[in-house]
């Protein structure tokens, strides 16, 4: 008898560390899509100061243009399955940069310079007008799309019936973050486009005064961040194979947080926040309870706040007087 | 052609282009699921409407604005009389045994009621232009805004008092206008927070949902009577306020803004989830209705006792209860700006606003900002608490849907837009922005959109709000003549 | 007989990152009479304000006023800057200026005696139901507002609001402002930036009349050096965030090092400014 519960303990310990290795792997997942939405806010944060709110409408919009895409492009299982995704992924990068751009455009640029607080009601405007447009023009009702890419690696540790999968679309997710990353942290680092947007960062008159085009970075900014979110809406759709029209919301938020998390103005620390977060959810939904996972995430936000108000990454600044 | 022309031309094309480009997909596409399989049909027809409007209204709007008269003007009554003849077709069924052709030039109502709109407006600015043609603007005196303001004030007060008891009010605006001053309270409750104190609270929602369940649980737990629950509610949500606020108030702006956001979630979702005390998402029903000082509003009186209509000897009719809730409403709403308006002109108001004007100056005067915040945030609350136990007890009913992020940026977008601080901006943007979508629910479903789009427009309009003038909260003596 | 020391500064050290901006600075300030800190841009002067004041706590070093109003001597770096201002009385105004702008200029002077009103209106409550003591408490710190307006030549513009003012006045009004804290030791932050000779004039007057009738020690920044050389009893000269040079201002003007901190060929700004002034 007691050599049987000491057999079982081992099992359930196994097993203990298999959910563990599952939660995580769809934390990382997770986590990768918040990163890239948190990309946005991190950088128009960094150059103008402000929570561009609509920046979670701008995701659901590109989650939308992109499902279309995919449907347009009629894929099925089979046939040129990476080029179509492929094809899909610039059409809806395309489209919703454009919208990114015009958001900008007409709602923030006129309101530049006057109160914070102009800015950011419009932006908020923003948010609800974007939601019911598509809400109306697309109807309320949840959309689907069936799973296209299948297929993944299964592990079973020991003797135990629970087996961790990983999929082949979370190794793209992860794959194509950390690509998208690595193009976007060259393109800042090496470009001229990078240097007029830290000049902007540092110091908008001044820039101007030595010849950086001021309109024209934020513009930029704004439609790179538009296609980081565009990328992620497509992988969500994929991935969970549903979306409505208000995505955005929660996700812009959890986002938000990322940002913060990692240190509001580094872009990798947009994407490490978005994984800890990432993590948090999938861990507390897994040892802990769904209902609450958001109430974890706010949580954090508060906690980080409070305690790190310059995030993971951040540069520690001190209140010029 | 002449070339101011041609530049609106262009101008108006590009605009046409690009929204045509952003709308294809939206407006020009249909994503259904059928199963499991999203299908994807087209739309064509309203999508050429769309665009075809787009470029008109562009167009009009830019030649208006280069101060032109007779294009704009022939443009705008074309668009209006075009807007109005299909909606006149779609209502009365003419175009109903028409052919495809018909429904091809037939857009949608939608797209009608916004070029009939969008053409009369656009006609008004190109008549203001053919007037003004010519013509020096007159010279401008500034006006006494503090006395103006001060009748309006009176006035709209006088109407709202005098609202129940006008011929040809019926049930249903006195139902909206009881909502309209629900949301007045709120607006002046959160004025001291964003207006006064200048924090941006987006979560504002929770601590009008504390009150709102407070009372809910009070009344049916215990049985408590509305004038005994209003104070504890109001208690218990100035409480919430300073436990939220402690840890939090002395982050930076927008932080601040997310964070109450969070907590307006936070708040939503235990409501949402904790079933055992709050009944999830189902909700308390049953709760106790206030009485006119002990005289219930109850058709059948408990044997042995009096209501209202009893008592006064007048024949049972549901709408007196509707009459009391207004006044009720009515009554919170005055108490809350009579408060705002006497708090302002003490010490700790005056805190207020020197903390939304400069904080650093503020600490540099020695005044202590985290306590000053937590006052503003602890009395804001307490009057959302107040705003909230009026809710519960007129719905009879509480349940999270209530209390969504929805409703914290729709008070947000009253104060804001009412002009930081003023008492009346911020009833006249309720009225405007909660008020007659309400009346207008036949456009129910384009309401939050043209919110959505209000809010943005205004603010691009004044950025500073509708009504900024403020009156300082003190003056010197006038001088011996 | 030395005056009793009011303010004494030790070993002031703040970093910021890699920036020293003020490195083992030690100085004292003596009760009743003006100080200047002087020195070229950058070189630490408002950061020292700022250490003073609360507003940046300082990597190393200690500040310790001997308050004639209190027995025990306050440690400045340990505290929160609002209670340096309510205990301690040590009041400062920017550089940059900070009014509060939408404000009227009495409602300004009233916020200055926040701590003060909020005691007499019973902390809000007595207030609200409006009682005497707390009315009479009004009046009083209208008065005294009323007499800096008059002090600072603000008469005419005492109900207009403050960001309305003219560049001058608003220098002025914050000084007003400072005075209605009721300060120990007053700071002024570069109060002559931008005003013009007859404007500096009128400054170098009041911040004498403060000294000689309020008995308020002054602690001074200025770049004007007719200004400091005529109001100041002693000068502190910062450069690269040490101290160069100090003493009474014939000893500091004829100081090697401070001739070279401001001619240096580096800082030509500066160096056209203390032409003009010896001019
Ligand atoms: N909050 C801060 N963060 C970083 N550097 C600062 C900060 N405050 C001041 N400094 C730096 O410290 C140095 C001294 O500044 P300051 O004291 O303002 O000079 P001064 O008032 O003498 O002109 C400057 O190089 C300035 O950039
Ligand atoms: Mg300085």
């Amino acid at each position: 008898m007691n050599d049987e519960s000491g057999r079982d303990s081992g099992r359930i310990r196994i097993r203990v560390m298999d959910y563990f290795a599952q939660q995580f792997i769809n934390g990382v997942s997770l986590g990768a899509i918040y990163g890239l939405i948190a990309i946005g806010y991190t950088m128009v944060y960094g150059i103008i100061g402000m929570i561009n709110f609509a920046h979670g409408e701008i995701y659901m919009i590109g989650a939308f243009i992109a499902l279309m895409a995919v449907v347009a492009f009629g894929i099925s299982e089979g046939g040129l399955v990476v080029l179509a995704l492929l094809s899909a992924l610039l059409v809806s990068m395309a489209l919703t940069s454009l919208y990114g751009w015009v958001l900008e455009r007409v709602a923030y640029r006129p309101l530049r310079g006057t109160q914070r607080l102009a800015a950011l009601i419009s932006a908020i405007g923003m948010s609800i007008a974007l939601q019911n447009y598509v809400q109306l023009t697309q109807g309320a009702r949840v959309k689907t799309l069936p799973p296209i890419i299948r297929g993944g690696f299964e592990f079973q540790f020991g003797n135990t019936e629970f087996i961790v999968r990983l999929s082949t679309l979370q190794i793209l997710i992860v794959v194509v973050t950390l690509a998208l990353m690595a193009i976007f942290a060259l393109l800042i680092a090496k470009t001229a486009l990078g240097r007029a947007q830290r000049a902007c960062q540092q110091d908008q008159s001044m820039a101007a005064l030595l010849g950086v085009n001021v309109d024209r970075t934020i513009s930029l900014t704004f439609v790179m961040g538009a296609a980081l979110a565009s990328v992620a809406g497509l992988m969500v759709t994929l991935y969970y194979g549903v979306i409505d029209f208000f995505v955005g919301f929660i996700a812009g938020v959890k986002a938000f947080t990322a940002a913060v998390l990692g240190g509001i103005g580094s872009i990798p620390g947009a994407m490490l926040g978005g994984l800890l977060i990432g993590l948090t959810e999938a861990m507390w939904s897994g040892y802990f309870s769904i209902e609450y996972k958001d109430v974890a995430t706010f949580s954090i936000l508060v906690i980080v706040l409070i305690f790190l108000p310059t995030g993971i990454l951040g540069t520690p600044e001190v209140e010029k007087v | 052609m002449n070339s101011p022309h041609a530049a609106s031309l262009r101008d108006a094309a590009l605009v046409a282009g690009i929204a045509g480009i952003l709308a294809f997909p939206f407006v020009g596409l249909l994503l259904t699921t059928e199963g499991t399989a999203p299908t994807l049909s087209t739309r064509f027809p309203e999508f050429a409407g769309a665009v075809v409007v787009i470029f008109f209204g562009r167009l009009g709007i830019s030649a208006a604005r280069r101060g032109h008269g007779l294009l704009p003007l022939v443009l705008g009554l074309a668009m209006a009389a075009g807007g109005a003849f299909s909606l006149v077709v779609e209502a009365t069924g003419l175009g109903a045994s028409g052919t495809a052709i018909w429904h091809a030039f037939v857009p949608g109502t939608f797209l009608s009621t916004v070029a009939c709109a969008g053409g009369i407006a656009i006609a008004g600015l190109a008549g203001r232009n053919y007037l003004m043609q010519g013509r020096q603007p007159a010279e401008r005196t500034p006006l006494p805004m503090g006395q103006l303001l001060l009748w309006l004030g009176i006035a709209l007060a006088g109407f709202a008092i005098l609202l129940p008891l006008l011929p040809g009010v019926d049930r249903r605006l006195i139902d909206v206008a009881t909502l309209v001053l629900t949301y007045v309270m709120l607006g002046w409750g959160l004025n001291i927070v964003v207006g006064l104190a200048g924090l941006l609270d987006l979560g504002y929602v929770a601590f009008y949902a504390v009150g709102a369940y407070s009372y809910a649980l009070l009344s049916v737990t215990f049985g408590w009577s509305f004038w005994v629950c209003l104070p504890v509610a109001g208690a218990l949500a100035a409480l919430f306020g300073i436990l939220l606020g402690f840890p939090v108030l002395r982050l930076r702006g927008d932080y601040l803004a997310i964070v109450t956001l969070g907590f307006g979630e936070m708040i939503r979702i235990i409501l949402l989830n904790w079933y055992d005390f709050t009944n999830g998402p189902d909700g308390i029903t049953n709760i106790g209705r206030p009485s006119f000082f002990g005289l219930p509003f109850a058709s059948k009186p408990e044997q042995g006792t009096e209501s209202f209509h009893t008592f006064f000897g007048v024949a049972y009719d549901p709408v007196h209860r509707l009459i009391f809730m207004y006044y009720l409403i009515l009554a919170l709403a005055f108490v809350t700006n009579a408060f705002t308006l006497r708090i302002r002109r003490l010490p700790i108001g005056r805190a207020w606003e020197a903390l939304r004007e400069d904080e650093i100056a503020c600490r540099s005067l020695g005044v202590n900002p985290r306590n000053t915040k937590l006052s503003a945030f602890a009395i804001g609350a307490m009057f959302a608490g107040f705003a909230g136990s009026f809710f519960a007890t007129r719905q009879g009913f509480v349940s999270p849907e209530s209390f969504t992020f929805i409703e914290s940026a729709i008070l947000v977008a009253i104060v804001v837009l009412g002009g930081m601080g003023s008492q009346i901006g911020v009833a006249v943007a309720a009225i405007i922005l909660v008020g007659l979508p309400e009346y207008f629910r036949e456009l129910q479903e384009y309401r939050m959109l043209a919110f959505g789009m209000g809010m943005v427009l205004i603010m691009l309009w004044r950025p500073g709000g509708l009504l900024t003038h403020r009156e300082p909260t003190i003056r010197t003596r006038p001088a011996p003549a | 007989m030395n005056p009793p020391t009011l303010l004494s500064v030790e070993h002031l050290t703040m970093r910021f990152g890699g920036l020293i901006a003020v490195d083992d600075v030690s100085f004292s300030v003596e009760q009743g009479a003006i100080h200047a800190l002087i020195g070229p841009n950058g070189a630490g002067k408002t950061t020292v304000f700022n250490c003073l004041t609360g507003f940046y706590k300082p990597t190393v070093g200690r500040i310790t006023l001997h308050s004639p109003e209190s027995r025990t001597p306050f440690l400045l770096e340990q505290m929160d800057d609002y209670r340096i201002v309510r205990e301690a009385k040590v009041v400062r105004t920017f550089q940059n200026i900070r009014t509060f702008p939408k404000m009227s200029v009495l409602e300004n002077l009233m916020v200055a005696q926040h701590n003060h009103l909020m005691r007499a209106s019973g902390w809000t409550f007595l207030g609200l139901i409006g009682a005497p003591s707390f009315r009479h408490a009004e009046a009083e710190s209208v008065e005294r507002a009323e007499y800096w307006i008059g002090r600072t030549g603000l008469a005419e513009y005492a109900d207009t609001e403050a960001g309305a003012l003219p560049y001058g006045e608003q220098r002025r009004l914050e000084i007003a402002r400072a005075m209605c804290c009721d300060p120990v030791l007053l700071c002024l932050d570069e109060p002559a930036a931008g005003l013009n000779p007859s404007e500096t004039e009128e400054l170098s007057e009041l911040i004498g009349y403060i000294r000689d009738h309020h008995h308020i020690s002054v602690l001074l920044i200025e770049h004007d050096m007719s200004m400091v050389m005529g109001v100041s009893d002693h000068i502190v000269v910062l450069d690269y965030g040490q101290k160069i040079a100090e003493g009474a201002p014939e000893t500091v003007r004829n100081d090697p090092a401070v001739v070279q901190a401001y001619l240096g060929s580096d800082d030509e700004d500066e160096a056209g400014e203390s032409e003009d002034t010896t001019s």
